[in-house]
């Protein structure tokens, strides 16, 4: 009976894993198992919980850190909770991260190796410790050449990885969980997006290798056609929900991409859909409203063959155009270089290309250019560019404004000017107010409020400069869900007062399709497409996913 | 509420005024006179406080403490040697041109009487334009090496010191005062400022309270005016600028303002303060101390901001007046105090210990600071 | 291409410059080539053992070590200690050593923890370190020794009964070590002279010709600095100098590997603490009297100025540079002073020059260092982009 049991004890199985940091819910209610030998493809959107799922499994501190999580996880039917990724190590779970976490003066040997090496015996490591052995570079290698002949392929094991392409890095990255006597289930987290085809294709072939050894996979990826190619079997996360636990075979390319992307709930879709129409009705009288007009209206921004160097953000070429009073949204995955195009407009990372703000040809590559134009900015990195944490929020509101309008300031202008604190406090003050900023008042550090308090002070900062075409990164990236409704109606609110041109940028497509009227889908550095926000959301994600021609799909 | 306080403070700072505080107590018991003290410590404090005051603003910029202040001292140092050498010819000059020029005030009668205060403002005028190009260049140069400022700024301040030792050899300075008198060349290694503008700041307006208690009210003032222009200069557009690329230099950025310029602008104001800082500090002392002189200069001005509060990228004013009441009250209180207890000088010890300590605290305190 | 350039030069300049400066100096310093290979024979073994030191942590990422006047410090109470005791000759030196390691041990571990709190600005805060600890050095000789500390021998004591004097004479190991295999190097001429005299005794002789009079080798310490020369070159193949070169170049990958980077870190400050004490053990040997607050003092400058002149940089040092350095460093100290009082006729400017050369060089390296990462930086930045 207890062998029986055994031998059908999958390797992995989770319990109704669940996890929310301060409240604010990522995981809930996650059941699967996983057995020996199996791939497993997981997929899901930024934000659907993937790498908090990975977090948990892998024991990282930050889980641990923010009270842990709920249910339970049992590796070979024995529940386990690892508290650091070293536990999680032992235990047989193998890692390779979207980054490298190689030493690069360092060669492939000792990489792979890294804190395993073999060592000569020495009668001094008894009387000191291990470490005072010399490393025995020869079985060393060996064990090294022995990791890489089994992903199929051939690294010289004494290169060095600085010297190396980036395909290569990512095999010794996986070497090195092979090396591993223990490794039991190896979580892939997006190992292809720095591979060219030819590297991909060996390493699916290595990896089917590897699982044919009893290794179990899990295998992370926004390629579709690989995650279908490669895996037996297909779980699909959703806003931090399993919607769908199913083998591959039974899922097309298009399927998973609705079922990423897509609501379930139709009414939902329906009033948002009706939402977005009655704006684009809207729109559409303003437009005829003001159709003369417009003709002769340049549009409010006009980005023609745009390229943004932005680390893990790079722009290649983008083109697009934004009408007056539109709200338009820019979307697609984390990655491909959606943050690139507002930050590479505004002149904060090297760009090129051609830029027309209400007409005229705007200066890339000098944020002060972008200001004087009037244009604002909201960061998507809040704590590192939107905000003086250690300076109180009327410094936070009215910097901006002061340094490039000259605001909040008395004295000979070019001569000198003092700050004037009487109006500084008193907009920060109308702002706190207008924008119900929960803080004990302007001279509270802007470190010490809630994220989406930090949010609207952002906002307001933007505000204040009283831009004619307002630039918006990630609104609602890590606020809770009432803040989130709170800093969106916000924008809607400030664009229908002012008539402000306001472009969005986000991850959640679901709160670019409520807001915008627009929406662009990025895909590696270009657009895949512009389509309106009441478009089915299964044809955004086709996009997203770099599936652009319906029918290549269906052959597939 | 106390342990918040303590939070805030940080304890070396309670230890330490507490010590002082111990010190003042206890100075009747041994003999000592509060008042003497107290006027030896108001004495150093004005002689100290512009040098401290250098450290705002490359410490509001974000360039860390100011370990290359010797650099704005040397050129404080050619300012100040510069008006003796030169005094004669500058007083020439001015009766020249106020004679062209028929300004009937400026005669040799009122430059007489205001002979010294005169030769003083001579010696910060050479030296603010010396002190205002070498400034550039620093801060040129740590711009290049951000993330290293304090260590770079400890050598560049040295290089420069031990640079100087060569030029006060070689330059060929002529005034019998301050050559060496065996070989006529080559500057000495203290110089009095007697004759020229010895306490021109401390004896104006002195307050005799009674024989043993006199308050410099001209060097207070001075050093007022200083911190006032400190003040004004940090609260106006472009200090405010300064104090946000200190606090985050990308949001700086990202609000138009040119980091580098602002960084440049901070540490020539910080070197500025650092030269006109050592001549306030010699009129008081009596004394141009060249060669090695201002080696270790840093070190007591950054501890004594540290001591007032400060930390490696916030300071203010306050913490200047602050910590120089405090590091300059500890600096003149343990000699007297601990000497006529344990009849031995630890003055030194105590000084290396408090000062090192303070600024090893500061240094390993927020190692997260910012980002 | 222009990159390569830069770093060759980067790499190689100083130690070009002062071999320049040196072929100037030389001649006008009007000494004899006898009396140069003596002085630099001396300062070899004098000063290397010290230099060595400094490698450890610069493999282990904590830069230019000038904490290591901690392991000076240690070493002279070490030698206080056994002056009082009047044990002599080697096993005085040996017992000095053996008193000033525990000390430097716990200095290093102090040490360690201190910068491990500051990440990114080690050598600053080892530098403030050297002073504070200086501090409490001072505290302990000046005033607990002869009073809480026993220390009995008047002629160590100050004349109120407490406290070091300021010069205390190690006459007892003088030179102990650099005499304890005698060598000599003699020209043809001065042989059989020195032969007559010294006969028997001489373990090595080496004749040179063009050599006047009698040149002594420091045989002993040369090959003590050779053993820990071997010792460093074991110390890099063994798993805690691999961990330790890992831990230099990424400590956030070293931690995920599990390595204990804090650790580990403390162990290379220890390492080069307790050899800190040794190599001022030795020069103290050799220099033969102790000034008790002020040898210490330049140890760490001299070290690292003589090391950054071998070419060294705040992120890589090897075995050779060290040499190269205390070769070159030692050359200009000893003809500055006299090719500045021929050329310009003050001996005063050498001397200085020699200061602001050792501080300037330090300047140097650390800007280049600084300059270097920061362009690195950039670089890494620009790999992560996406392939283009």
């Amino acid at each position: 009976m207890s062998d029986l049991n055994n031998k059908n004890t999958p390797l992995l199985t989770l319990e109704n894993i669940g996890k929310d940091f301060y409240g604010n819910r990522v995981l809930s209610g996650i059941n699967f198992s996983i057995e020996a030998g199996e791939i497993l493809g997981l997929v899901g959107e930024n934000g659907a919980g993937k790498s908090t799922l990975l977090n948990i499994l892998f024991g990282m501190p930050v889980i641990n850190s923010t009270g842990g999580h709920e249910g339970k996880i049992f590796l070979d039917g024995k529940p386990v909770n690892f508290t650091s990724p070293t536990q999680a190590l032992a235990a047989g779970i193998g890692m390779v991260h979207q980054e490298f976490s190689l030493i690069p003066g360092f060669t492939a040997t000792e990489n792979i190796l890294l804190n395993r090496e073999d060592l000569n015996p020495s009668s001094m490591s008894y009387i000191f410790s291990e470490r005072v052995s010399t490393l025995n570079r020869d079985a060393m290698e060996q064990r090294a050449r022995a990791a890489i002949h089994t992903l199929g392929v051939n690294i010289d094991p004494d290169m060095k990885i600085s010297e190396m392409p980036v395909g290569y890095k990512q095999f010794i990255e996986i070497a090195r969980e092979i090396d591993r006597k223990n490794t039991r289930l190896l979580f892939l987290d997006e190992p292809t997006a720095v591979l060219t085809e030819s590297e991909a294709d060996i390493l699916l072939i290595a990896l089917k290798k590897l699982a044919r050894s009893g290794i179990a996979i899990v295998f992370i990826s926004h390629r579709l056609n690989e995650v279908k190619d490669l895996c037996n079997r297909i779980i699909i996360l959703r806003d931090g929900k399993l919607v769908k636990d199913s083998p591959a075979f039974d899922l097309s390319v298009r399927e998973i991409a609705s079922l990423m992307v897509g609501r379930e709930n139709k009414t939902e879709n329906q009033n948002l859909n009706n939402d977005t129409e009655q704006k684009n009705n809207n729109d559409d009288s303003d437009d005829e409203n003001l159709k003369s007009k417009r003709k002769k209206i340049k549009p409010a921004l006009k980005v023609e063959h745009l390229w943004v160097d932005m680390p893990g953000e790079t722009v290649r070429d983008v083109s697009f155009e934004v009408k007056r009073g539109e709200i338009f949204g820019i979307g697609g995955l984390a990655g491909h270089g959606k943050l690139g195009i507002p930050n590479g407009i505004m002149g904060l990372y090297p760009a090129g290309g051609k830029v027309r703000l209400l007409g005229k040809k705007l200066k890339l590559n000098q944020p002060r250019q972008a200001l004087n134009r009037k244009m604002a900015f909201v960061s998507e990195d809040r704590r590192g560019v939107g905000l003086l944490l250690d300076e109180p929020l009327d410094w936070n509101i009215t910097f901006t404004a002061m340094q490039v309008q000259g605001r909040f300031l008395i004295g000979i202008p070019g001569i000198f000017q003092l700050r004037n604190e009487f109006a500084m406090k008193r907009t920060a003050k109308k702002f706190i107010d207008a924008l119900e900023i929960k803080c004990t008042g302007s001279n509270q550090k802007a470190g010490e409020l809630s994220g989406g308090n930090q949010q609207k002070v952002c906002l307001a900062k933007a505000f204040v400069l009283k831009p004619e075409v307002l630039l918006i990164c990630e609104p609602t990236r890590g606020i809770d869900i009432g803040a989130k409704n709170l800093v969106l109606d916000t924008i809607r609110e400030y664009n229908k007062k002012n008539n402000t041109t306001i472009i969005i940028t986000s991850s959640e497509l679901e709160e670019l399709r409520s807001v915008c009227n627009r929406v662009a889908i990025v895909d590696e550095g270009k657009i895949a497409g512009i389509l309106p926000a009441s478009s089915p959301a299964e044809e955004f994600g086709m996009l997203m996913m770099g599936q652009n021609n319906t029918e290549e799909v269906e052959n597939l | 509420m106390i342990g918040k306080f303590i939070e805030n403070a940080g304890w070396p700072r309670i230890i330490i005024a507490l010590f002082l505080a111990g010190l003042f107590c206890a100075a009747p018991f041994v003999g000592v006179r509060v008042d003497t003290s107290l006027s030896n410590t108001l004495v150093r404090f004005g002689m100290n406080g512009v040098m401290v005051l250098a450290m705002i603003p490359m410490v509001q910029a974000g360039c860390g403490l100011n370990f290359g202040l010797p650099l704005g001292i040397i050129a404080g140092l050619l300012g100040a040697t510069l008006s003796i050498e030169w005094n004669e010819e500058i007083f020439k000059k001015i009766i020249e041109l106020s004679a062209q020029y028929k300004i009937t005030w400026l005669n040799a009668e009122f430059l007489n009487l205001h002979h010294d205060a005169i030769s003083f403002a001579s010696a910060i005028i050479i030296a603010v334009p010396i002190v205002a190009i070498l400034g550039w260049f620093y801060g040129k140069l740590l711009n290049r090496v951000k993330g290293d400022e304090m260590m770079i700024a400890t050598y560049v301040g040295f290089s420069s010191v031990s640079f100087m030792c060569i030029a006060w050899l070689l330059l060929p300075y002529k005034n019998p005062t301050m050559v060496w008198g065996y070989a006529g060349k080559g500057l000495r290694t203290t110089i009095s400022v007697e004759g020229y503008w010895l306490h021109v700041l401390s004896d104006s307006l002195a307050i005799d309270i009674n024989e043993h208690l006199r308050i410099p009210t001209g060097m207070l003032i001075f050093f007022a005016v200083m911190a006032l222009i400190v003040w004004i200069f940090m609260r106006s557009k472009t200090g405010t600028a300064i104090t946000a690329v200190g606090s985050n230099p990308e949001f700086a950025r990202a609000s138009g303002v040119n980091v580098d310029h602002m960084r440049t602008i901070s540490v020539m104001l910080s070197t500025i303060l650092g030269a006109i800082g050592i001549i306030v500090y010699e009129q008081s002392f009596g004394f141009i101390q060249l060669y090695m002189g201002p080696f270790y200069m840093a070190l007591p001005a950054v501890a004594s901001i540290l001591l007032g509060g400060a930390s490696v990228n916030k300071a203010g004013i306050l913490n200047v007046i602050v910590g120089t009441f405090l590091f300059q009250g500890i600096l003149t209180m343990t000699p007297s105090v601990i000497n006529s207890y344990l009849q031995t000088d630890m003055s030194e010890v105590i000084r290396l210990i408090v000062s090192n300590g303070m600024i090893l605290y500061a240094l390993t305190r927020k190692v997260r600071a910012g980002r | 291409m222009i990159r390569k350039i830069f770093d060759i030069i980067a790499g190689n300049a100083v130690p070009a410059i002062f071999i320049l400066i040196s072929a100037f100096a030389i001649p006008y310093s009007g000494y004899s080539a006898s009396y140069l290979i003596q002085e630099l024979l001396t300062r070899i073994g004098r000063n290397s053992f010290s230099i060595l030191a400094l490698l450890i942590p610069i493999a282990a990422g904590m830069g230019l070590n000038f904490g290591m006047v901690l392991g000076a410090m240690a070493g002279q109470i070490g030698l206080l200690f056994i002056c009082d005791w009047g044990i002599v000759g080697i096993p005085g030196m040996v017992l000095a050593m053996l008193v000033g390691t525990p000390i430097a041990i716990i200095l290093g571990i102090f040490c360690g923890g201190v910068l491990n709190r500051a990440k990114g600005r080690e050598m600053v805060t080892s530098y403030i370190l050297g002073f504070f600890i200086n501090g409490v050095y001072q505290m302990v000789v000046l005033y607990l020794m002869g009073w809480i500390i026993p220390i009995t021998n008047p002629a160590l004591l100050l004349s109120r009964g407490y406290g070091v004097r300021n010069a205390v004479s190690l006459l007892g190991i003088r030179g102990v070590l650099d005499n304890l295999i005698p060598a000599v190097i003699t020209g043809t001429n001065g042989t059989q002279q020195f032969l007559n005299i010294n006969g028997a005794n001489t373990f090595l002789l080496i004749q040179i010709p063009f050599i006047d009079g009698v040149i002594k080798i420091p045989l002993a310490t040369f090959i003590l600095i050779g053993l820990f020369c071997v010792f460093i070159l074991w110390f890099n193949k063994t798993k805690l100098g691999h961990d330790m070169k890992a831990i230099g170049q990424s400590q956030s990958v070293a931690d995920s590997a599990g390595i204990a980077v804090d650790r580990t870190r403390i162990i290379a400050i220890v390492i080069s603490t307790v050899l800190a004490c040794y190599g001022q053990i030795i020069y103290l040997q050799n220099m033969g009297t102790l000034n008790t607050y002020n040898s210490h003092d330049q140890t760490g400058m001299f070290s690292i100025a003589a090391l950054l002149i071998g070419g060294a940089s705040v992120s890589r040092a090897k075995i050779i540079n060290v040499f190269v350095g205390v070769i070159l460093f030692h050359l200009m100290f000893i003809v500055a002073p006299m090719a500045g009082k021929n050329l310009i006729g003050d001996a005063q400017i050498g001397e200085y020059f020699r200061v602001f050369v050792s501080y300037g060089i330090i300047a140097i390296a650390l800007v280049l260092h600084a300059w270097k990462r920061n362009r690195e930086k950039e670089a890494a930045r620009r790999n992560l982009r996406g392939g283009k």
